[in-house]
């Protein structure tokens, strides 16, 4: 466990420095995919954060006493793989008879988070940098929160580029494209900050 | 090779394990939905247009399912959905007039005459904010800019040579193109009409006149003509009481400016 000022620390960098997003470039196809109104992309992050979290609960705990134990450690992916998707498809039932308005808030998204690899890259982080179960499910956060910023940033910017002149060549999803690499790139600046 | 074993071993019993789970809470967590909702979503176009006024087609098969919508609520589906949607919900089906979008204005960049030339976001919205709302000197036409075209889901409307025309055989009168026009010029008529006035300007004669070759001036011609009184002026503009009109096509005749198509 880490004390609370390592913690801040991880937060920022999971979130900002080194966002799932725009440097690891994990999750992209929700990001591109989801992001044409604010409304919905805040809907996803939502989603997402709400999967993330749970999901590095979860794997941290299969990770521990369950791979661990029996030393096969390097089954890690193919694991990870089978109880996030288990996780999602649970967690649906559960929102569906007991949170509706959960439910429908998150709607079709949760299905689309099972294949989302920013979920796997998180948990598969998580042992990479040896982190204890809690600081996973606090860097899964983290890392989620970064995928919800960087999809409302996109969707406020796509929502206002939706108007404009845009040239016949760049139209659709190349000035997305275009658009998401500035972003990159500003958060860039971010590195800075550790 | 008991590596191997013990690794097929655990990531079996995690695949049973979560199998068996997930079967458990499928059936703990199981959400009643009644068979004819489901029966009546099968139905239904499935265009999630929100032309009904529910949230999606999901939402009017529930509302359906609970009495608390027609069986024909469905514009697009029309009449044939609404039969079949009776025999599920095992009511009948009342009848309803199949209707189809039509724009109110036909001035197109030949027709009509523009004061300045526009070169900004092409965006009816946005022409709110310029002078004369718009580059037309008439200031009740189609911008001819497409936000009825971004909304149709059904590919349904065009803009040709400047203004928006509807495909009537595509058009499923969901009425999104009436919400995003800002003129509020496009209105859902019957389908089986062949009179219309397609033009909305308020102005009067003379400056109907300057604008646009074929605005309706409001001579009442159409009106004196007509052999049902089933058209009236309004702010210098013929209105059409599709009830009344029999589609005799007098009126189309006695338009000087041919404004009635």
């Amino acid at each position: 466990m880490m004390d609370a000022k390592e913690l801040v620390l991880l937060v920022i960098s999971s979130a900002l420095v080194s966002n799932v997003v725009l440097s690891q470039f994990l999750g992209l196809c929700p990001f591109l995919g989801v992001s044409k109104k604010v409304e919905t992309a805040a809907g996803m992050g939502g989603a997402v954060i709400f999967v993330i979290t749970l999901a590095s609960a979860v794997t941290g705990v299969i990770y521990k006493f369950v791979l661990e134990k029996f030393n096969i450690t390097y089954l890690q992916t193919i694991v990870f793989i089978l109880v996030i998707a288990a996780l999602v498809q649970f967690v649906e039932m559960f929102l569906k008879k007991f949170m509706v308005g959960l439910y429908d808030a998150l709607g079709v998204y949760l299905p689309l988070i099972t294949t989302n690899c920013a979920v796997l890259g998180v948990a598969l982080n998580n042992v990479k940098y040896d982190y204890d179960i809690l600081t996973g499910v606090i860097n899964g956060f983290a890392t989620a929160l970064g995928f919800a910023i960087a999809i409302v940033i996109l969707a406020g910017i796509r929502e206002k580029i939706e108007d404009n002149d845009i040239p016949e060549v760049f139209k659709g999803m190349p000035i997305v494209l275009v658009t998401a690499g500035l972003m990159a790139i500003a958060f860039c600046g971010f590195s800075g900050l550790l | 090779m008991s590596g191997i074993i013990t690794a097929t071993v655990v990531v079996a019993a995690v695949g049973v394990f979560i199998g068996i789970f997930l079967g458990i809470a499928a059936i703990k967590f199981r959400v009643e939905v009644d068979p004819k909702e489901e029966a009546v979503l099968g139905l239904l176009p499935g265009n999630n247009c929100g032309g009904c006024g529910f949230a999606g087609c999901s939402g009017l098969a529930a509302a359906i399912a609970k009495g608390e919508a027609a069986v024909n609520a469905c514009p697009v589906g029309g009449d044939s959905v609404g039969q079949k949607i009776a025999e599920v919900m095992g009511v009948e089906a009342t009848e309803t007039e199949k209707q189809v979008a039509f724009v109110k204005c036909q001035g197109d960049c030949d027709k009509a005459k523009v004061d300045y030339d526009y070169t900004g976001i092409e965006d009816c919205g946005m022409l709110s904010f310029v002078p004369n709302g718009g580059p037309k000197k008439c200031n009740y036409g189609c911008l001819g800019f497409g936000n009825c075209v971004k909304s149709c889901p059904f590919n349904a409307i065009h803009i040709v040579n400047g203004v928006a025309v509807v495909d009537k055989e595509a058009c499923k009168a969901c009425g999104k193109c009436v919400e995003a026009c800002p003129k509020n010029l496009i209105e859902l008529v019957p389908y089986k009409s062949t009179s219309f006035v397609a033009c909305s300007s308020k102005d009067k004669g003379p400056v109907v006149m300057k604008a646009c070759e074929v605005g309706c001036i409001g001579c009442s011609l159409c009106k004196k003509n007509c052999p049902e009184d089933a058209i009236v002026i309004e702010d210098f503009l013929a209105k059409i009481d599709y009830k009344k009109c029999t589609g005799c096509g007098i009126c189309k005749e006695k338009c000087p400016k041919k404004a009635i198509l």
